[in-house]
């Protein structure tokens, strides 16, 4: 399946990804509405990881054999059969947050009201290509065909 | 501390109505020129250390930012500019000379803008680049004296000098590791081997990953002599002979100390941090026949399968000096004109110093040929080379091949701050520091080039065709297709071709 692939020695550090994903999931896709009026709403599901100059944008690495799918409780965790992608049925999720101790790349995060899932990377559900890839300035995220090894994260 | 009389060079206007606060200029911008407010979550900008570069405009997610120079009037006086009172206010606080990076940026006459070219109509067909061939190859190095024919009449090929064979007749040229990035660097070698053309090491040695490269490099040898040792003269196409560089006729270079890295280094062979001072002359050339000794020296230790090619600052005297080259035995003569571009230069240097290429190329052409020369070795033309047009102009008055660095830097994504010494570049072109290194990636630099080299291709073909020219070889020092508009009988003899009109 197609995933997000990280390039560190090309991520700046300017968080543009984070700001395109906010967009992205907000209920009105306007930028400026996004940030003004649904600040408290809405959160990036990706999340740019900074150690001097070194950084890169982690969002989920979408595994093979997902430890929070196995890990969930109540089903909400699901690989979707069309796009291949880990998403969370936020219907059924009922904030137990076993995803977010088991997963190994620390991409899953509580949602702003800190009740439910939230920030869990959907790869744009729907969308050709990515926000986060289709926006950032460096290609330093890029959408390709990847074949994770058995397990592999 | 005493009232500082600079004033800021721009002002950010701010859309207060589009910015969300997302502080991506902040962390975009070397100059610390934006920040964020946390008592009242908005993001202001202190205007003072803003250099124009525009990369926050250009980062901007909701297009709220724009840079503007500061409005700030001085009362009008032809004489006394701001520029002239701005330097002024800040050599009396710092008692400094004034540094500047790029080119010339005084409105001294660009010739380019006043030659015209020519195209067929009626008399003499033009030609058609999409349907027929039109060669843009070009080889640099020495031609032979004459040809031979056997007793049957048949052509008898000469034995001829190494040459350079080159795709379009545009290289890159000279600019060290050390004045940009390794991303730079690795962005100039990589398009060069794709177009079929050459990038050239500056003074900054080879680094060990750009010597696969080695077929596409042409490698400097400066009056620091940073770098050089034989590997490096062997690992690449062609050696280069660095007298004197447009930007900065007559004095030397300057990479401080804290721009030398580990990697370059050990590239240019000098320690941590120490400064890489070249010095203005070579201090073994002293005469055309001490120039002699390092080409010949050169060829020596390269077997004689490379060219040597020698690039001197065009100055008042540029036709004996290009003459004497020649004879010294250098292969290739680089021109760099006036406007040509650098990582520092003591700004009155910078734009008093030096004749524009157009004057220089044209006139050592004219020479070599009065001569009987000018077979012996090709012309490369610098120095503000900015369009596929003043390629043509600048082959039609005489070079065999231009060197394109701002061009090619701007392709990077530069946008002429000028402020390239100050190690904070934030397009990642003009500096060090892996923060801002970064921000280039090679395979977006590579492509753009690339882009570049093939859309000027693309032009020139099209504007030789209009000529009725299918061959690069036929465009090269042809003035007859080249007329001045607005300017004098002496620029005119100058250039060596006529008046529009006539």
């Amino acid at each position: 399946m197609k995933r997000i692939v990280v390039h560190e020695e090309h991520c700046l550090g300017c968080r543009l990804c984070e700001v395109y994903c906010l967009v992205q999931h907000s209920s009105s896709r306007d930028i400026i509405k996004a940030y003004r009026q649904e600040r408290e709403q809405v959160m990036p599901r990706v999340l740019v990881e900074e150690s001097g100059p070194i950084s890169f944008a982690l969002q989920c690495r979408q595994c093979s054999e997902p430890s929070c799918v196995e890990a969930c409780p109540s089903g909400a965790m699901h690989r979707d059969e069309r796009t291949g992608a880990i998403l969370c049925d936020e219907e059924r999720c009922v904030g137990c947050w076993m995803c977010i101790m088991v997963c190994p790349a620390g991409a899953v995060r509580q949602n702003l009201a800190g009740t439910r899932i939230a920030s869990k990377c959907d790869l744009c559900y729907g969308s050709e290509i990515p926000a986060c890839v289709a926006h950032c300035p460096n290609e330093a995220l890029t959408y390709e065909e990847v074949d994770l090894q058995e397990g592999g994260a | 501390m005493a009232l500082s009389l600079a004033e800021a060079s721009f002002v950010i206007d701010r859309d207060e109505a589009r910015c969300i606060a997302c502080q991506v200029c902040v962390r975009q911008c070397a100059n610390d020129v934006h920040y964020y407010d946390e008592d009242t979550d908005r993001v202001l900008s202190d205007t003072a250390s803003c250099v124009g570069c525009h990369r926050c405009v250009s980062m901007c997610p909701t297009d709220a930012l724009t840079v503007r120079q500061n409005p700030l009037e001085f009362r009008p006086h032809a004489n006394w500019t701001g520029d002239m009172l701005r330097g002024i206010y800040r050599q009396a606080e710092t008692g400094g000379m004034l540094l500047s990076g790029m080119g010339c940026d005084r409105p001294y006459r660009i010739y380019w803008d006043h030659i015209v070219l020519n195209a067929s109509q009626v008399t003499n067909p033009s030609i058609d680049p999409l349907r027929e061939p039109m060669e843009l190859k070009t080889y640099l190095g020495a031609k032979p004296e004459k040809l031979s024919f056997a007793a049957d009449g048949a052509l008898v090929a000469e034995e001829m000098g190494p040459q350079l064979e080159l795709e379009v007749p545009i290289m890159f040229s000279a600019m060290s590791y050390g004045s940009i990035s390794f991303n730079a660097c690795l962005s100039l070698a990589r398009a060069a081997r794709a177009s079929g053309t050459f990038y050239n090491t500056g003074e900054g040695g080879l680094h060990p990953a750009l010597y696969e490269y080695g077929a596409n490099t042409i490698a400097q040898v400066a009056s620091g002599r940073f770098g050089v040792h034989l590997d490096y003269l062997n690992a690449v196409a062609a050696l280069e002979i660095k007298i004197g560089q447009g930007a900065k006729p007559g004095i030397g270079g300057h990479l401080p100390g804290e721009k030398v890295t580990r990697d370059i280094s050990r590239t240019r062979m000098i320690p941590e941090g120490t400064d890489a001072i070249s010095p203005a002359p070579h201090h073994d050339i002293y005469s055309i026949e001490d120039l002699r000794q390092l080409i010949y020296a050169l060829k020596e230790a390269t077997y004689y399968e490379k060219p040597v090619s020698v690039k001197v600052a065009a100055v008042h005297n540029i036709a004996p000096i290009a003459s004497g080259i020649v004879r010294a035995g250098a292969d290739i003569v680089a021109i760099d004109g006036l406007r040509g571009g650098t990582g520092a230069a003591p700004t009155i240097i910078r734009n008093n110093v030096g004749i524009p290429i157009e004057l220089a190329i044209a006139a050592v052409d004219q020479r070599l040929r009065e001569e009987g020369i000018r077979h012996r070795a090709s012309l490369v033309a610098a120095g503000s080379v900015r369009n596929s047009a003043d390629v043509v102009k600048a082959i039609a008055l005489g070079a065999d091949a231009v060197y394109i660095a701002t061009g090619a830097l701007v392709a990077l994504g530069c946008h002429l701050c000028q402020s390239c010494y100050s190690g904070k570049c934030n397009w990642g072109i003009a500096t060090q520091d892996p923060y801002l290194t970064k921000r280039l990636n090679p395979n977006i630099g590579e492509r753009r080039l690339v882009n570049l080299l093939r859309a000027w291709a693309l032009e020139i073909k099209e504007m030789m065709g209009g000529m009725g020219i299918n061959s690069v070889e036929s465009l090269r020092g042809n003035r007859d297709h080249l007329r001045g508009v607005g300017l004098n009988q002496v620029e005119l003899d100058a250039l060596g071709i006529r008046a529009a009109g006539y």
